[in-house]
């Protein structure tokens, strides 16, 4: 099927020339599904901007990202764990889990500074079990195991705090969600946009996101060409569970208190966010610069619905079938041009050559 | 009944359209009554997709079909079912997790009056389509936990199932061992000699040879011509397959055998293989010959550290090397080329580059950084001394033909600091035209001193290309020719084989 | 004797799911003075898992087809709540009328998942993510921030649940018809076998002349249909329709049918593990407060408990395997 390449130089030795220099084509470049999300970012901000007075205020624009920092700072692993072709539906739970510790750490004396790091540490655990698991068992799916931790890790936490709260956290833990750099950056930010720097470079530009992106494609191959798969594994898995811990930190001074109910159902929204980046479930594909495009979009269409009084149901409506149509577009034209319904409308009219 | 034409099926200007690709290009093909009538071209000739236009999965832009004479139209599977055509595809399309008589009947079940499925009659139905063709596969069985050869059995029941007088085999001998070809060869004999037509695709003039009475060559989507088969010569028909002369298919050079570079001492792995010693020294080329099933593969594996062994030891360079992963036999100096291209071996999605460097990655890297330039270097060089045909190390694997695609996995092998090359069916699938190359290249390696261990279920290569012949025999090593010449057919034959 | 062995291998699956409840079962007796196995305990555990299995049926369809589907808990919420919004307006109407109107929102809903995965291609998981989400809004919007009550069901309705033939509770009897028509279904019909054909190979299934596409559809729209029967039995059940009704329930659902041994990959899956699946989940659910175990223990619990069983589900096939490489003498 196969047509042979005819163009390719062939030497009088009967060698040929390669190319290794990367051609740029400005078809492929404009092509990029980043362009999609900044075409959908330009719509959500002149949508916002003809139906909110004074929509144009840097400090708010900035204030606004403080809404949707604790689902975005577990978009970029979460993006990993895809990228393996995997899922991870327990970081919510795992965020439960860590915050709880924390507040019971802290409510039994510990400074706050070393709460912190109890939380990163159990946050780091739950994703590390996790890790585990699917290593001893490759049999079993990542949808299936983590959906049980998920259940289990937020078991525990039901089981330590019950329906209590903790709060009454010293002051500079609730400056993790007021700290505003000269006023208007809030510190949160900063922190993402970091992160969102380092998982960039960790993927796209060393060893280790390489392995990520081949394990993603094929495991099998992977693993024939001498890569520590499980190694690997376990390493985005124990990532995933760290920056939801960090996402808990942050989310606990946000509400400056805990429970054991907190960030319910933020596995779905931080899926959708990574997905609709251009990240595939399937594995293999996506860039965190597509990822962190998409949590602008779905966090400044909800800031501006939000101020615009819609109802959450009309958010939850709008995001959902964001979601979709994104997906849907790259597949659209493949499916519909098999389609016997198109095929017959274009027949009448484009003329056979 | 009276035949309208001389031919059961004929099919006249074919052509195939997929995007920017012509696939077929004017095909005609025609096909008597109980006659085989053998299909041969090199891989991307067009053979497949000609099939699936006659199956109707693919829908010609241009050309007729008749069928006894009648023009007919296929516009889907379904077609091709009532039209009594039935195909068995190269890539096992069973159902791996239903029953034997699930597969049979999938589609066309059997039915009570209550147009509820029989089970009852189908198992027993199946059960005698399995004896017709001499079987003795329980039709309670899993699909999955079948053999090739038995499952390939199965497809053909299932295409008797179906009362058709037209049946497509693509490519069925491709992974049978020589017993289990003699079996289809009866089966498909028999099915000739019940008044059916087949139309049989193969890679290997052996099974023309034996079967066929009429030959058909496609070559680059194009239609080459049919002959008989006793009126036409081997090398006549390579060079129509491969629209050149090939002088020498096996290019091998003598070499002075050197020191040993690898022993395998006592390998086992519980119901895989037991006791597995050999040894390979330099600019030796070992053959691993035997029947599919054998062990070879997993043995081969096992040293790699893909699947561990249970025991065993082995030494590379009279230094013991600690299986634990694939990544600690690669740092000793074994590489691999795996048997399956698509899922071992490449990633069809990137470009030829990437996946040449994908196991050397550390070459590259300074404190973790990726040097592609460096890398993208090093990748064009490898694939330029393979002579891979292709434009840009950023060509997607998926878009080379089989034959390429082994020189980028090829050159992914030769990346690192080697001293033993373990080959896994090179050749298995490859065109006429790669073949040669692969041999080439083979050679080449053991004249520099490589140890080169190759993994093989054909014949005339092991005979052509070993210094030593090794015949495993269900997991175990039956017989180590240490002098590949005088060596006959039969006697690794006997030592493959129970004998 | 041979027959016996084939009998236990190609039913391992529901066999150690037994072996399990008859395990717990015992000690739950035990530890609760005899109460457990009372038949009054016994029929108030079908009831209250009555609705999950019937759920599971639906997500078992469509996982055997390799897919799945997140929004089923948001379909129950939307058929019920359409249902119970109808029944609020005219109280006298059949029950028969608002079953069947939830049913055929569930349907509606059963389609769009089916035509976005089949015809669009969207990976199952995300398709149903996106729905999940606009599903819900719907159901809240059609709630309109507030719940259909008891007093507004009118007792004609709620009678439905609590009422009882031959002296068992309605909501069993539901479930054991659709467990007959879904046996049926499965194993009987050709429509069935599709499923089966389509999960454990799309490309085969669309060579040997099945419509794949519609396969997949009709898998969603059975699930959604059954969604809609669910939910509303839900509704009927606990008395009230608001807009979280069923909040997290696929993931329920979704464990019944893992615990019964349908596989997420597709292709296999039968309908008396998912059964036993989903019974076993009513088991811990109800046993668990009679041991007194605190409630907040329970989730933990449960979610450990399905967590060890597949994972002991693997190691016995992994013996399995073993027993007969090792069989191979080689």
């Amino acid at each position: 099927m196969a047509k042979e390449i005819t163009k390719q130089v062939m030497q009088e030795d009967g060698t040929r020339i390669i190319s290794a220099e990367k051609k740029f084509s400005f078809k492929k470049f404009m092509l990029q599904w980043e362009w999609m999300l900044v075409l959908m970012f330009v719509a959500v901000t002149v949508f916002n901007l003809i139906k909110i007075p004074n929509y144009a205020n840097a400090k708010n624009l900035f204030s606004a990202t403080r809404d949707f920092i604790d689902k975005a700072i577990v978009v970029f692993p979460m993006a990993f764990v895809l990228m393996l072709g995997e899922i991870d539906i327990s970081v919510a739970s795992t965020m439960a889990l860590s915050a709880t510790i924390m507040g019971v750490a802290y409510q039994a004396g510990f400074p706050m500074a070393l709460a912190i790091v109890i939380a990163l540490a159990v946050g780091a655990l739950c994703g590390f079990i996790n890790g585990i698991i699917l290593v001893k068992f490759p049999e079993l799916s990542s949808m299936i195991v983590t959906l049980s931790t998920q259940i289990i890790f937020r078991g525990i936490a039901q089981i330590i705090l019950e329906t209590q709260s903790v709060n009454g956290f010293p002051a500079w833990h609730t400056q993790i969600y007021t700290a505003k750099i000269g006023g208007i950056v809030p510190a949160a930010l900063i922190f993402v946009v970091v992160e969102a720097l380092f998982f960039a470079y960790l993927l796209h530009y060393t060893k280790f996101g390489r392995r990520c992106y081949a394990m993603g494609n094929s495991t099998t191959v992977a693993k024939f060409s001498g890569v520590h798969t499980n190694k690997i594994k376990i390493i985005v898995y124990t990532m995933a569970g760290l920056f939801a811990a960090v996402a808990a930190i942050y989310l606990s001074a946000k509400m400056s208190s805990v429970r054991s109910d907190i960030a319910k159902g933020y596995e779905l929204d931080i899926i959708a966010m990574a997905v609709l980046g251009g990240v595939s479930t399937a594995g293999g594909k996506g860039r965190m610069l597509g990822a962190s495009l998409s949590i602008l979009v779905i966090g400044y269409l909800r800031y501006g619905l939000g101020l615009m009084n819609a109802s959450s149901q009309i958010i939850m409506i709008v995001v959902g079938a964001l979601l979709i149509i994104a997906v849907a577009i790259p597949n659209f034209r493949e499916s519909v041009g098999q389609a016997n319904w198109f095929r017959k409308l274009k027949g009448m009219f484009v003329k056979k050559a | 009944m009276i035949l309208l034409s001389e031919y059961i099926l004929e099919l006249k200007g074919i052509t195939k359209i997929f995007p920017g690709v012509k696939a077929l290009d004017n095909v005609h093909f025609s096909l008597k009554e109980g006659e085989i009538h053998a299909l041969m071209g090199e891989n991307g000739a067009g053979k497949s997709t000609f099939i699936k236009v006659i199956t109707g999965v693919y829908q010609a832009e241009e050309g007729e079909m008749f069928l006894n004479g009648e023009k007919v139209t296929i516009r889907g599977p379904k077609d091709a079912q009532n039209l009594s055509i039935a195909a068995i595809y190269q890539h096992g399309t069973a159902y791996q997790q239903l029953s034997v008589t699930e597969n049979i009947f999938m589609g066309h079940e059997k039915m009570t009056k209550l147009h509820t499925i029989n089970w009852r009659q189908m198992h027993k139905d199946a059960a005698v389509l399995l004896k017709q063709l001499g079987s003795e596969i329980d039709p309670h069985s899993t699909m999955g936990n079948l053999t090739v050869a038995d499952q390939q059995i199965v497809e053909i029941a299932k295409a008797i199932s179906t009362n058709a007088k037209i049946i497509i085999m693509d490519e069925p001998t491709a992974s049978l061992s020589k017993r289990e070809c003699e079996e289809l060869y009866r089966i498909t004999e028999q099915l000739r000699d019940e008044g059916r037509s087949i139309i049989f695709i193969s890679h290997r003039f052996e099974d023309m040879y034996r079967l066929a009475s009429r030959v058909t060559v496609l070559r680059d989507a194009q239609y080459i011509g049919t002959w008989d088969v006793d009126g036409i010569s081997n090398d006549v028909l390579i060079s129509k397959m491969v629209g050149r002369e090939i002088s020498q298919i096996y290019p091998k050079k003598k070499v002075e055998r050197g020191e040993e570079i690898l022993r395998v001492e006592g390998l086992s792995k519980t119901g895989y293989y037991k006791d597995v010693s050999f040894s390979v020294h330099k600019g030796e080329i070992l053959a691993m010959t035997g029947l599919v099933g054998a062990g070879r593969t997993e043995v081969c594996q096992g040293i790699m550290g893909i699947e561990k062994p249970d025991s065993g030891k082995v030494f590379v360079d009279g230094r013991e090397l600690k299986i634990k992963q694939v990544s600690d036999a690669m740092d000793a100096g074994i590489g691999y080329l795996p048997e399956d291209r698509h899922k071992q071996g490449l990633i069809l999605d990137w470009g030829l580059g990437q996946n040449v460097t994908l196991a050397t990655l550390e070459q590259f890297t300074t404190a973790t950084v990726i040097n592609r330039k460096a890398e993208n270097k090093r990748a064009k060089e490898l694939l330029e001394k393979v002579k891979t045909k292709a434009l840009s190390v950023f060509d997607k694997a998926s878009t080379l033909s089989g034959g390429n695609q082994q020189k980028v996995i090829v050159a992914k092998v030769l990346n690192s600091d080697l001293k033993v090359v373990i080959l896994d069916e090179p050749t298995k699938g490859v065109d006429v035209g790669a073949k040669a190359q692969m041999y080439e290249i083979m050679s080449d390696l053991a004249s520099q001193g490589y140890g080169v261990v190759m993994i093989s279920s054909e014949m005339p290569e092991v005979l052509g290309m070993a210094d030593t012949i090794l015949v495993m025999k269900e997991g175990r090593v039956s017989k180590i020719f240490p002098d590949a010449a005088g060596v006959t057919q039969e006697m690794i034959l006997e030592a493959a084989m129970n004998m | 004797m041979n027959k016996v062995k084939k009998f236990f291998s190609s039913n391992i699956r529901e066999i150690s799911l037994i072996i399990v409840m008859i395990v717990i079962a015992i000690f739950v007796q035990i530890r609760s003075d005899g109460n457990f196995l009372s038949g009054e305990n016994i029929n108030d555990m079908l009831k209250e898992t009555a609705v999950l299995a019937i759920c599971a049926v639906g997500m078992m369809c469509v996982m055997v087809t390799g897919g799945i589907d997140l929004s089923i808990g948001a379909i129950m919420a939307l058929g019920a709540m359409i249902g119970s919004t109808v029944l609020k307006g005219n109280q006298d109407l059949p029950n028969i009328v608002i079953v069947l109107i939830s049913m055929g929102v569930g349907l509606v809903c059963g389609l769009i998942n089916g035509t976005l995965v089949s015809r669009l291609r969207i990976i199952p998981i995300i398709a149903t993510l996106g729905t999940m989400n606009i599903f819900r809004g719907v159901t809240y919007l059609v709630a309109n921030g507030s719940w259909v009550k008891q007093q507004e069901m009118g007792q004609g309705f709620l009678g439905m649940a609590t009422g009882s033939f031959l002296g068992i509770n309605n909501l069993i009897i539901i479930a054991i018809v659709v467990y007959v028509v879904a046996t049926f279904f499965m194993t009987k019909l050709r429509t069935g076998r599709k499923l089966y054909a389509v999960g454990n190979s799309e490309e085969s299934a669309r060579v040997s002349g099945i419509k794949t596409g519609r396969t997949l559809t009709m898998a969603y729209a059975i699930l959604g249909a059954i969604a809609g029967l669910g939910g509303i039995l839900y509704v009927c059940k606990y008395g009230v329709a608001q807009g979280e009704t069923c909040v997290g329930y696929e993931m329920n659902v979704i464990a019944a049918c893992v615990l019964g041994g349908v596989s997420v990959t597709g292709g296999t899956g039968r309908v008396p593990g998912v059964l036993l699946g989903a019974i076993l989940l009513g088991m811990l659910n109800n046993a668990m407060p009679l041991i007194q175990i605190s409630v907040f223990w329970q989730e933990a619990i449960r979610g450990l408990i399905i967590l060890l069983s597949i994972i002991a589900n693997t190691l016995i096939r992994r013996n399995v395997e073993m027993k007969a490489l090792r069989r191979r003498n080689i």
